[in-house]
């Protein structure tokens, strides 16, 4: 499977640039990005058609993605680096004065590829389903991503959405949450038990998937399995579980690590265990 | 003092319910949503006559507003609908992040304003929202007198890239604006030059001014009225130049004097022209349930207020 080690190589310079970008601003969300690296790197490097060059905000004929937990910015930001929406080494502006890299993504400084401002919780599922139905009302074959957080689905509004897409039969839809049962004051279980997840998600009409989001090879399955599931009536939802930190070892499953950037000597263990694999942007 | 006269009073709502089907006839990119208010907001023939283009979202306005600045993507153009209160208070920070923030193109179209709702009380009567719209940077504030400038006002705002809130109400007004006008965002309208003391009103208290005026110019009171439809962007010209003549001001709106046309007429004055100047607007207070006209005249924003301002603030002036 030489492209999944392809993919693989391409999640582990993402992780490199997720710890580095954190470290040079000491300010920032490694855990959760580091959780969703081979997700994003799974859907940016093979699963989305898409087009970065030149960024188009209508996307007409793409797949489109919404990240809804802006927080995890520095995944983002890597792999729309690392697919050629904007200069790599850009990402060493992250969260500096006049930066298009802010805390939380944003359209407002015209950085390529974002296309709706994220940060405050639970407003990007009605977004992509917004334009979800867009591409329906366009004819647009294409389909429409969310990544959302375990903690996030607190929000009420996620669930409004999760009522108004099973109504409306968003079934172009993929929406994905990032299950690492973890949030910035302890465990979900502990801050606000989700209960039976899938179960919920399934009473409000979803077609229901789950998912290892470490395990490239069952990413890139499960997201083409979505697909093949989609456009039959009922929206997507994958429940992914990753490891908050994966890939750094004192990381791993650390709620601690949600908004805390490593210090010199810690950057230094965690780079150690993430070879070089495509280039660092320079700083 | 020039004559202005009707034939019949109408809803502003329905004005907006008008001008939306019309757009769905003539721009296949409009497309309607609304929580659970079709009949209240009008939008029903809207909804019978481009069922594939109307959204019904039930009561849930913040799903709302961001399933609107999704549908943006792609070039489709999405007026919500909902009372003013749910259009706003409920949802501002869907609109601050996924509307303001990230630029989108959505008309945010508000009935049941001010206090004129009448009998619901003060839970739906919100006095804050022009406020709260007009601090969201790149938003464009409108607030309509009548039927045919809100039927207008419906048909400008689609052609007008970026996001809009649009203020209207319940209670039948007299209709006294022409049929089929071109409405101008940001451009004031004139609808009495005079020499003494402008008075600018938006909304419903648009008609009270005439009123006002007619009654000022029989005690030989010459009164600029002018209609400030759009308080952001507001035109600024218009007020200085009627300042310039007349070096005193009445502001009168349906509002809340914290954060509204008031305020936002103050700024102006301080800044290039410092004159007197009196508010009509709703003092820091909460409404209550009751009929228009006595709720007009029990938060003192009635004509009679209107007069009585005027003639403060030209006291303050001599």
């Amino acid at each position: 499977m030489a492209q999944i080690q392809e993919l693989e190589n391409i999640a582990t310079q993402v992780r490199r640039d997720i710890l580095r970008m954190v470290h040079h601003v000491q300010s920032g969300h490694p855990g959760g990005s580091l959780g969703c690296a081979d997700f994003m790197t799974a859907l940016y490097f093979e699963v989305m058609k898409h087009t970065p060059q030149p960024f188009d905000m209508d996307g007409k004929d793409q797949d489109l993605f919404f990240l809804s937990n802006g927080h995890i910015s520095p995944v983002f930001y890597s792999v729309l680096a690392r697919s050629g929406y904007f200069p790599i080494e850009e990402l060493a502006t992250f969260r500096k004065i006049n930066s298009r890299l802010q805390g939380h993504p944003t359209t407002h400084e015209g950085l390529p590829g974002v296309r709706v401002a994220s940060g405050s919780l639970g407003q990007g599922l009605s977004v992509a389903i917004g334009a979800a139905q867009t591409k329906k009302m366009n004819n647009d074959k294409r389909f429409v991503f969310s990544l959302h957080g375990d903690g996030e689905i607190e929000e009420g509004q996620i669930w409004e959405a999760a009522m108004y897409a099973a109504h409306h039969k968003v079934d172009n839809l993929i929406a994905t949450i990032d299950y690492n049962n973890k949030q910035i004051d302890g465990d979900v279980d502990e801050v606000m038990n989700l209960g039976d997840i899938e179960a919920k998600w399934r009473a409000f009409g979803w077609d229901v998937m789950r998912m290892n989001g470490n395990n490239m090879q069952e990413v890139v399955t499960g997201l083409n399995d979505a697909k093949e599931r989609a456009n039959k009536g009922k929206p997507i939802m994958i429940i992914m579980d990753t490891i908050m930190g994966k890939g750094v070892d004192f990381m791993e499953n650390d709620h601690h690590w949600h908004g805390v950037a490593p210090n010199d000597e810690q950057l230094e263990k965690a780079l150690a265990q993430l070879p070089e694999t495509l280039g660092d942007y320079p700083l | 003092m020039k004559k202005y006269t009707y034939t019949e009073k109408k809803d502003t709502r329905s004005g907006f319910g008008a001008g939306l089907l019309e757009l769905g006839k003539n721009n296949p990119n409009v497309v309607a949503l609304c929580a659970d208010l079709t009949g209240s907001l009008k939008m029903g023939d809207f909804a019978k006559a481009f069922p594939e283009r109307f959204f019904q979202v039930g009561i849930a306005e913040a799903n709302m507003m961001g399933i609107a600045a999704g549908m943006t993507i792609g070039g489709k153009i999405p007026f919500t609908g909902t009372f003013a209160n749910f259009s706003t208070a409920r949802v501002f920070d869907q609109i601050r992040q996924s509307i303001a923030y990230s630029g989108k193109n959505v008309k945010i179209c508000a009935s049941h304003s001010g206090l004129t709702l009448g009998e619901d009380g003060a839970t739906h009567q919100t006095l804050e929202d022009i406020g709260m719209m007009k601090m969201l940077p790149g938003m464009t504030v409108i607030n309509t007198c009548d039927f045919n400038q809100t039927k207008a006002a419906t048909l400008a705002i689609a052609e007008w890239e970026g996001p809009v809130y649009l203020r209207f109400g319940r209670p039948k007004v007299p209709n006294f604006t022409p049929e089929n006008q071109k409405f101008e965002i940001g451009k004031a309208v004139v609808l009495n030059e005079g020499s003494d003391v402008s008075i600018f009103a938006t909304g419903h208290l648009v008609w009270e001014a005439i009123q006002a005026g007619e009654r000022l110019a029989e005690e030989g009171i010459s009164a600029e009225i002018i209609n400030i439809h759009t308080i952001k962007p507001l035109d600024e010209a218009a007020i200085l130049e009627s300042v310039a003549k007349t070096k005193c001001v009445v502001s009168a709106e349906e509002h809340s004097r914290l954060g509204g046309l008031g305020d936002s007429i103050a700024q102006v004055l301080m800044k290039h022209n410092p004159v007197p100047m009196e508010y009509v607007a709703v003092n820091d207070t909460f409404g209550e349930s009751g009929k228009p006209d006595e709720l007009l005249k029990k938060y003192g924003l009635d004509t009679d207020n209107i007069v009585e301002a005027a003639k403060r603030v030209l006291k303050r002036k001599m």
